[in-house]
């Protein structure tokens, strides 16, 4: 884990300084980083045992609805995790859902 | 005539500043990884992860999401290779944050670059690419902004593993929802343009149909590649 995860940080950095990027390749590598965040998280939020699942009990998918706006408006990874959480608690001891 | 002794004291002052300056500008950074490294101490030791091998990751592998993930997947019993490869397919972003920033390197020592590359993350890349055009010139300050949010990570990772003895389920504190709600953060923080929105929500609905047709490991590595690609095309098309 420690190798794969230097190694896409080291490289660019060793052999890269001074160099420059095909334009299309870079431009590909930009969307690299939406792309592969957005394809980890959507599953998570929207399917439970194997079936997607926007019913109210489905916490993880209401909560992100109110913390995107939050994230966009404060621009703050520390902000959005506090308050995602505490929505996920709050939720969780009412009753809401699991 | 200068003194040696002054020209020491001088010297040690020019080195120290700069360093304070980096530890200073770690600040926010910290504030994020105290709690998100305890989130992460508090579900790794839940997971029947050893806390050596828990710290350990903080010290050597030093990346939020990916330890999440990885401690998510030793807990539901997944092999070794798989947690590589997904590590390896999360980190794939760094390659281009790295590549954004090596133009500004060209000065630096070989070994300066192992150091500071090992160290990159989303948070310190986001700090070093505001002010890339300096960081030839303020290697001292660089190095002590990343070396401090690593510590706040490990500390923030002790913590957490103190408190996982402490705390019985972790899910009356929302804490399983960490690594969710960070991917938001970070994934806000990369849709400044309508390309990249419609990338995210090309390779998100094609992860989720993957994962419902029964890829349940290859369904990231393989949206991501589809979700830019589609992307770059619509980004020429729209050039056109």
């Amino acid at each position: 884990m420690s190798v794969v995860t230097y190694l896409p940080r080291l490289l660019p950095t060793l052999f890269l300084s001074g160099k420059r990027l095909r334009p299309a390749f870079a431009s590909w590598l930009r969307l690299v980083a939406p792309a592969v965040l957005a394809a980890m998280l959507v599953p998570s939020l929207l399917i439970k045992e194997e079936t997607i699942d926007i019913g109210m009990d489905n916490l993880f998918f209401w909560a992100a609805l109110i913390i995107f706006p939050v994230a966009w408006k404060w621009n703050s990874l520390v902000a959005t995790v506090m308050v995602g959480m505490c929505l996920i608690a709050l939720g969780r001891y009412l009753g809401l859902g699991m | 005539m200068i003194l040696p002794a002054t020209i020491q004291k001088h010297n040690k002052r020019a080195i120290i500043s700069p360093c304070w300056l980096g530890v200073k500008r770690a600040i926010p950074i910290v504030l994020g990884y105290i709690p998100i490294g305890f989130a992460y101490g508090v579900l790794a030791g839940k997971s029947g992860l050893s806390e050596t091998n828990t710290l350990l990751m903080s010290l050597i592998v030093f990346a939020g999401s990916a330890q999440f993930i990885a401690v998510g997947l030793f807990a539901s019993g997944t092999g070794p290779a798989a947690v590589i490869l997904t590590t390896f397919i999360v980190n794939l972003r760094h390659l281009l944050m790295a590549a954004s920033l090596a133009p500004n390197l060209s000065g630096w020592k070989k070994r300066y670059l192992a150091f500071f590359s090992f160290q990159l993350t989303d948070e310190t890349f986001a700090l070093h690419s505001s002010t890339a055009d300096k960081l030839n010139r303020c290697r001292p300050e660089a190095l002590s902004l990343n070396m401090t949010a690593q510590i706040s990570w490990v500390a923030g990772t002790g913590f957490g593993l103190v408190a996982s003895g402490l705390i019985g389920d972790v899910k009356p504190l929302g804490l399983d929802y960490a690594l969710s709600a960070m991917f938001i953060g970070l994934l806000v923080g990369q849709c400044g343009s309508p390309v990249r929105v419609v990338t995210a929500i090309l390779s998100g609905a094609i992860a989720t149909i993957l994962y419902l047709a029964g890829l349940h490991q290859f369904h990231i590595i393989i949206a991501t590649i589809a979700g830019a690609t589609l992307g770059l095309g619509v980004e020429m098309w729209t050039k056109r």
